[in-house]
């Protein structure tokens, strides 16, 4: 790990006009880390997640980036073009849905390849190649190339997602939810799968998730959300083994056991 | 002077012509960069040229001579409609032969006959947004121009290879003009998309129903896009035209009988009968008296 932060969040606040979304939320996350965001439903975190993606617009606060040449730059201050730049190079962004994240209408291989193109990429055979060695790891077998993701299941789907977010080698990725929607057994795959991809790449990660299993198993750290605040922030383990908020207490204990 | 003296010269009145004019200065000055104008509704349906003819009434003047052309020919209903309106609402004097003409409006091709410095070609577009299909959000799509994100268009250049075996792209080949704006030649076929680069007309595109003028200046850098390994190439067709004997133009494939007889012909008429008068006779031709 290196000895300076990827992200820094200081006092970061949403309003939706006179309703919050998420207020003063502060953290900092290291590069290989894995930061889990859980809570209920309306507590905020999806509103945090798309505020850090620079997808909405802070009321107050910053988020200072550090760049790939090493400068720290305010992700809400950096002008359109290079924060889209931005978000299709260094970051990634795997939503719940996969429909929302793929072009449904073109091939697996055409969505693994448009960063690549995006970038600049302009030799086919080249772009086919990393097309096919992404399909590999993430497990979709390589005579589905060409086939369009709408004949994929949801499982496929989601895999195909993160190869096309990963081609470009992101330094940070945020997740909505992504084993929401998928059945357990396939779950667990993705789940191993991104833990084994977020280990290899040495990617950093803010995932967002209602499912404390999830963010057991993938997440270094957690901040645990209620009504637009963070109520509680620590590592993983010590989050769900000793919850201190009464609240943590109550969401930990509400864990379903077979 | 009869009824038609009715109408102001080339049919628009002069603030409109002027309008129409200031927006082909602005895309002449940003080759390849779509400019929104005020469309007017002319006598003709959607589809049958409006930008262009909207385009052509703003340029034209009484010392101009104008050639239509539809699908490369002279005589077919929208080409000879479009003569004959110019015909009673300018007076100008009309031709089909592309060296007279200072003026060629054309809807699908560009004439085999190299243009020269001081003419002018008016396309006709039903849609210039080169990224339409791909990205259907009009903001998106201008921003995406704005910020020279045209990755998308190779997107589509990628599934055509992917589903083809090379780029299955025939017409509407997508150019970058002068390095900057990606743009839609309008459907002309991509055996044309060379004839575009550093042409020494002006070329200017009309879209009425879309509402956008853009333009290419004459020696303008016009490059189609493609892949380092398949590149861009143009139509090749297997035998030279029954008519005149011509290789290396455009043909069309008309239909004889129900029996599969068929012939290839000049798509440009007027290139094909002047090949005709200068004595060139293809297998299926008549020598010319």
């Amino acid at each position: 790990m290196s000895d300076e932060p990827l992200l820094r969040v200081s006092n970061l606040t949403k309003y939706y006009g006179s309703r919050l979304g998420c207020a003063d939320v502060s953290f900092e996350l290291w590069p290989g880390e894995v930061l889990a965001i859980v809570g209920e439903s309306g507590s905020g975190k999806t509103t945090l997640l798309n505020t850090l993606s620079a997808n909405l617009e802070p009321t107050s606060g910053e988020a200072l980036y550090r760049m790939r040449m090493g400068e720290w730059r305010n992700i809400y201050e950096l002008s359109e073009a290079e924060r889209r730049f931005l978000t299709r190079t260094d970051w990634g962004f795997v939503h719940q849905n996969p429909a929302d994240g793929l072009r449904m209408t073109v091939s697996a291989g055409a969505n693994v390849g448009e960063r690549l193109m995006a970038v600049g990429d302009r030799h086919y055979g080249r772009i086919r190649d990393t097309a096919l060695d992404w399909l590999g790891r993430v497990e979709i077998a390589a005579d589905r190339i060409d086939d369009q993701p709408r004949s994929f299941s949801g499982g496929m789907r989601q895999r195909l997602q993160i190869a096309r977010n990963l081609v470009t080698g992101p330094r940070l990725i945020f997740m909505d939810e992504p084993t929401g929607g998928l059945d357990v057994s396939v779950q667990a795959r993705l789940l191993d799968l991104l833990r084994q991809l977020v280990g290899e790449l040495g990617l950093s990660a803010i995932v967002v998730t209602h499912d404390l299993a999830v963010a057991r198993l993938l997440s270094h750290r957690m901040m645990v959300m209620k009504d637009g605040h963070v109520i509680e922030a620590g590592l993983t383990d010590r989050v769900l083994d000793d919850p201190r908020e009464p609240y943590t207490q109550l969401l930990v204990s509400s864990i379903l056991q077979v | 002077m009869n009824a038609v003296a009715n109408y102001n010269f080339a049919y628009l009145d002069e603030q409109t012509k002027r309008m129409i004019r200031r927006a082909i200065l602005k895309a002449v000055a940003i080759p390849g960069y779509q400019v929104p104008f005020s469309s007017r509704e002319m006598p003709m349906p959607y589809g049958w040229g409006t930008g262009g003819v909207q385009v052509t009434a703003s340029i034209i003047g009484p010392d101009d001579v104008l050639k239509v052309i539809d699908q490369g020919a002279d005589d077919t209903t929208n080409a000879v409609s479009i003569r004959a309106f110019f015909a009673k609402v300018a007076q100008v004097k009309t031709t089909t032969h592309t060296a007279e003409a200072t003026i060629i409006q054309t809807r699908h091709r560009i004439p085999e006959r190299k243009l020269e410095a001081g003419q002018i070609l008016v396309y006709q577009v039903p849609i210039p947004e080169p990224l339409r299909f791909l990205e259907p959000r009009e903001t998106e799509t201008r921003k995406m121009h704005a910020l020279e994100e045209y990755g998308l268009m190779h997107v589509k250049l990628y599934e055509d290879i992917a589903r083809h075996g090379r780029i299955a792209t025939t017409y509407a080949y997508p150019v970058k003009v002068e390095g900057r704006y990606v743009m839609d030649p309008s459907p002309t076929p991509k055996f044309d998309n060379p004839k575009m680069h550093r042409s020494e007309a002006l070329q200017l595109f009309g879209a009425g129903r879309e509402h956008r003028i853009y333009a290419v200046p004459p020696h303008t850098e016009v490059v189609s896009l493609d892949f380092e390994d398949h590149p861009f190439t143009v139509q090749h067709f297997a035998e030279p035209c029954a008519l005149c004997g011509a290789e290396q133009v455009y043909l069309d494939e008309v239909i004889l009988d129900d029996r599969g007889g068929h012939m290839y012909v000049c798509s440009d008429t007027d290139h094909c009968e002047e090949r005709r008068d200068a004595g060139y006779v293809g297998v299926m031709g008549e020598a010319a008296e």
